[in-house]
């Protein structure tokens, strides 16, 4: 991998949802590295707490019910979990800015779109008046939006689920971030908008050498579009490797199973395959590995059913959490 | 690892759609103090006579036992029983004599032993011994009146909103499932009349008619039937486009019993919530009345001709002031709770499951 | 934008028409013969013989019904109510005249006061949930909303104006209100306001206060208001600028329905204050069996709240985007 520089480091992120029913920690150690100009697609089922991860890192989980009860968030030499509020105000939708799943509802239906860009623009640059709607226009015309002078004046209940997202794009750029933070930004978009949406994306990270953290369960999405991944399960990192690495060869047997159930064309006609069981309650956590009970290795073995494995890296920049991973005897061995 | 992996939970309890939204209300601490209170208003006023009146609960009188007030309950709660005496009345003061004359003589009285039309001396007394609220300007025990005033409380509320309750159900499902041009002319009726605001057009009312609380029920019940009528309706239009009703359909079943037997029970969630507000605006609406002079007519009691009682005789008597301010708020608080209650109880997430 | 104004109105004419249809259909109440009804009872004994034939002739009712109704549409056009039956035998239309400004300034005062007053506090609320001023001012609110107007009236006359004797609570102006001069009249008008306003407008204010709490609730909930926040809006802007705009659009429909709600509770506090409004001659004219006032009174009541209701929906059109482009 090349050394692009390291822009943004998680280390041991813990973040606790305190419920009726009980405490549920919704991430529970992650450690994840984003670096220069490059793509980090966090992967994993719904429920596994990539969506909580990724809003650790602006702040926003909403204290109550959550609260971030550990770990570091390093971005430019700053711990941002120490940060004031008004320190982290800066840097949101500035430094680093974040776009969501759902484009129909992100948008406040009652400002027009030139009007809503405008807003960050004020807000973080020393832009006013005319160069900044200016500005915002310019920004629309860059996501590929036609007439973009027409549409600033347009609110957003005029505009297609495609259009929508564009325009949350285009705000979330407006400044310059040095990381984009997507949270399945296509999940609620039609396939082929999907495709138009990610060359987007592709191509204005290009421009501007930003790193994108990419959320997804969509494992196409992340064949195509990302440098490094993290597979999350259950709160924890299960594995993290370059693209290429864990499409060719998954050291996680859950890894293993996502791309064996991918359903794949030409080849002998099989049946789809599919992990048995499905997603632990987070409030009731399975003892040992997580993952062990779906496992095909580790539902039978005992040190799987009582300890749990901490993520290690086997080989250069292979990381992977399970005993049984090619590499992690000997890794434990040396330490 | 099938195996293990299939065993499913057996479910624990019923899970019956009104015996959830009972747990629901039970749990909401402020709801089920209102419906504790809903209940012991039920309580005061089904049980009325026994409470307040001149005459004992039980007593032996030369060697015999009556229960004078136990059969006033009962009479005036529609049937007598024959076969318990009642003899002529055993009023306080009277009733020591004849313990003078009778040393055997024996009674357990009612908590107020006082009839809400029982005239005494002192008038407009405050808060004593003998009179626990005070008397009002005939000389009349208050806490007696406020008691039998609780009375006209319950049943207005009910029945007045039982009548709205009818109206508004029918007129809503008929708009809600026809739709069409009698949804339309429904709809423009309820716009209509809701224009009106309440009091004036049951008073517009009621200045043809005797006032007694009979009429009260009616005229209220016939004006406050829209809000009902709106969420039937709703719930009859949303209903309508299950899919059960259109299995229902398609298995040719008429529209009167899909109508009754289908939608009308589903629907009743959130008109139980209507009603309940009615309930304490039909409250609201009698007091009101009965302020103005053309509610429930002294000498019988409402708390509405007692706070008008309370009004005109604002500088002598400020005692009087407090009890049917407390009861009308408490009586609509109460309500009030119940109602918010429901309504959390009934939330769509827990309709999803039903 | 103006499509949607003329249609809202074209709505609002059959809606009149039927206002007046039910008023005709009230006052035809007592049709036949009235002896027949007070033998059944159902009628009130006080309607006379001779005031029923008084309405006979002023209702027409010997003609055939539509002809009356298009006849007494006829004379509503030009707003004339007939005479009035109570002792003075004046004009309807001049009577109301003169108490429709007292009833209309307390509420325009009381809806004016309440949301002033209640759209701080429930977006304070709203922004501090569940802590102390939320909880606090919730069970106040609760409380206050539940208190009916009359309820909340007697005991406050009872301590401020008799037992304190702070203010004062019987009619608009004081009996020596002529002698005074421009600053003491002006002095003394606000006086009398002040209770009668405060009786008219808590409920209000306490739903209103409610209301935007709750809807500043739900606002908050919404995924643009966490867009906001990644933008790196300050907290009060959040709130403001984005969450508070969207509550105050259903707060504009909200005033619409609560009007006649505070027009109908203004007969018994208008008696209980002696207030020369529209619900004290209400009063009036029940106490004399007034049927042309009353009518008169119906009608125009359920009119000025389809005004209201309609200013509500066009303000809604004017203040959300949503609405313009139908």
């Amino acid at each position: 991998m090349s050394e692009n520089g390291l822009l943004l480091a998680i280390k041991n992120l813990r973040v606790v949802f305190y419920t009726e029913a009980g405490q549920v920690r919704a991430v529970d150690g992650v450690g994840l590295d984003i670096q220069q100009a490059r793509t980090l697609a966090l992967v994993g089922e719904s429920g596994c707490g990539k969506s909580v991860t990724a809003l650790s890192i602006l702040r926003l989980i909403p204290d109550p019910p959550g609260r971030i009860a550990g770990g570091e968030i390093i971005f430019k030499g700053r711990n941002l979990l120490q940060l004031a509020e008004s320190q982290m105000r800066n840097i949101r939708g500035n430094d680093i800015a974040m776009i969501f799943q759902e484009p129909m509802t992100s948008l406040n239906p009652i400002y027009t779109l030139g009007e809503q860009i405008v807003e960050v623009i004020k807000l973080h640059q020393r832009l006013k008046g005319r160069p900044a709607w200016e500005h915002a226009i310019e920004m629309l015309r860059l996501v590929g939006i036609a007439e973009p002078e027409q549409r600033a004046r347009q609110y957003p209940h005029q505009m297609s689920g495609g259009m929508r997202q564009r325009v949350m794009i285009a705000m979330a750029l407006s400044c310059s971030p040095a990381v984009l933070i997507a949270d399945e930004p296509t999940t609620a978009l039609d396939v082929t908008i999907q495709a138009q949406i990610m060359d987007l994306l592709k191509e204005l990270q290009q421009r501007n050498q930003m790193s994108i953290m990419l959320i997804t369960h969509d494992l196409a999405v992340v064949a195509e579009n990302a440098d490094d991944v993290a597979v999350m399960y259950a709160s924890k990192i299960a594995e993290k490797a370059a693209v290429r690495d864990i499409f060719a060869e998954p050291l996680h047997p859950y890894t293993q199973g996502l791309l064996r159930s991918l359903p794949r064309l030409g080849g002998k006609r099989r049946r789809l395959e599919v992990i048995p069981g499905s997603v632990p309650d987070p409030l009731h956590f399975p003892t040992g590995c997580k993952f062990h009970p779906r496992c095909p290795i580790g539902h039978a073995d005992p040190r799987c059913q009582q300890v749990e494995p901490g993520l290690l890296e086997v080989q250069p920049n292979r990381w992977a959490a399970c005993w049984y991973a090619p590499g992690y005897e000997d890794k434990i061995n040396e330490k | 690892m099938t195996e293990r992996l299939q065993k499913a939970k057996k479910p624990r309890h019923s899970e019956n759609y009104w015996l959830n939204v009972w747990s629901r209300v039970r749990r909401n601490r402020r709801g089920f103090t209102g419906l504790c209170f809903v209940g012991f208003m039920l309580l005061v006023a089904l049980f009325s006579p026994l409470l307040a009146t001149n005459q004992p609960i039980v007593c032996k009188y030369q060697g015999k036992w009556y229960f004078p007030a136990v059969v006033e309950l009962f009479q005036s709660r529609g049937t007598g029983p024959h076969w318990i005496n009642k003899s002529p009345p055993f009023n306080l003061p009277q009733f020591d004599a004849k313990h003078q004359l009778d040393p055997q003589a024996f009674a357990i009285w009612p908590l107020i032993p006082y009839s809400e039309y029982e005239q005494t001396a002192n008038f407009l007394s405050p808060p004593n011994r003998w009179h626990w609220l005070g008397t009002d300007e005939l000389g009349r025990d208050l806490a007696a009146r406020m008691i039998h005033g609780t009375v006209v409380s319950v049943k207005v509320g009910f029945v007045s909103m039982g009548i709205a309750a009818l109206i508004g159900i029918a007129v809503g499902a008929l708009a809600g499932y026809w739709g069409g041009w009698v949804d339309i002319i429904i709809s423009r009726i309820i716009e209509i009349v809701i224009c009106f605001p309440v009091f004036f057009l049951i008073l517009a009312i009621m200045v043809w008619l005797e006032p007694n609380i009979i009429n009260v029920m009616i005229v209220i019940g016939l004006t406050r039937w829209t809000s009902i009528a709106r969420y039937a309706r709703g719930e009859f239009i949303r209903i309508k486009g299950q899919d059960y009703v259109i299995a229902a359909r398609a298995l040719g079943i008429g529209h009167l019993r899909i109508m009754f037997r289908h939608i009308l029970p589903n629907s009743l969630a959130p008109v139980m919530v209507s009603i309940t507000f009615g309930i304490a605006s039909a409250i609201l609406l009698e007091a009101g009345l009965s302020w103005l002079g053309f509610g429930v007519q002294p000498p019988s009691p409402s708390w509405g001709n007692i706070l008008r009682t309370a009004y005109d005789s604002l500088g002598v008597a400020a005692y009087m002031v407090y009890p049917p301010c407390v009861a009308i708020f408490l009586a609509v608080l109460s309500y009030n709770l119940v109602g918010d209650a429901l309504r959390d109880a009934i939330d769509p997430r827990l309709r999803k499951a039903a | 934008m103006f499509n949607y104004i003329v249609r809202r109105i074209l709505i609002a004419i059959p809606t009149l028409l039927g206002i007046t249809l039910v008023t005709f259909v009230i006052i035809n109440l007592a049709p036949g013969n009235p002896a027949q009804f007070q033998a059944q009872g159902i009628m009130d004994t006080r309607v006379s013989i001779r005031v029923y034939e008084q309405l006979s002739k002023y209702y027409e009712l010997d003609k055939p019904i539509h002809v009356r109704y298009v006849k007494w549409l006829g004379r509503l056009a030009t707003l004339d109510f007939g005479d009035s039956m109570s002792t003075d035998r004046r004009k309807v239309t001049d009577k109301i005249k003169e108490r429709l400004w007292p009833t209309m300034s307390l509420a325009i005062l009381s809806i004016g006061f309440s949301l002033m007053l209640s759209i701080p506090i429930g977006i304070y609320a709203a922004a501090r949930q569940n802590k102390l001023f939320d909880t606090l001012s919730s069970t106040i609110l609760y409380a206050l909303y539940s208190v009916p107007s009359y309820v909340m009236a007697v005991p406050l006359i009872l301590l401020v104006g008799v037992q304190w004797d702070l203010l004062p609570f019987q009619g608009m102006v004081s009996d020596n209100y002529g002698q005074l001069t421009a600053g003491g009249k002006v002095v003394d008008l606000v006086k009398h306001y002040t209770l009668i306003t405060f009786c008219f407008s808590f409920g209000a204010w306490a739903y209103y206060s409610r209301f935007v709490r709750q809807n500043m609730l739900e606002v908050l909930r919404q995924d643009y208001i966490r867009t906001a926040r990644a933008k790196g809006l300050t907290e009060r802007r959040v709130i403001m600028r984005h969450a508070f705009r969207n509550t105050l659009i259903p707060l504009m429909t909200l005033l619409g329905l609560l009007l006649p709600e505070i027009i109908g509770g203004s007969v018994i506090l208008e008696v209980m204050f002696n207030w020369p409004g529209l619900g004290r001659l209400f009063f009036e004219s029940m106490m004399a069996r007034d049927y042309p006032t009353i009518m008169a009174l119906s009608f125009v009541t359920a009119c000025l709240v389809l005004l209201g209701t309609l200013l509500a929906d066009l303000s809604y059109a004017l203040v959300d985007p949503r609405v313009s482009y139908d």
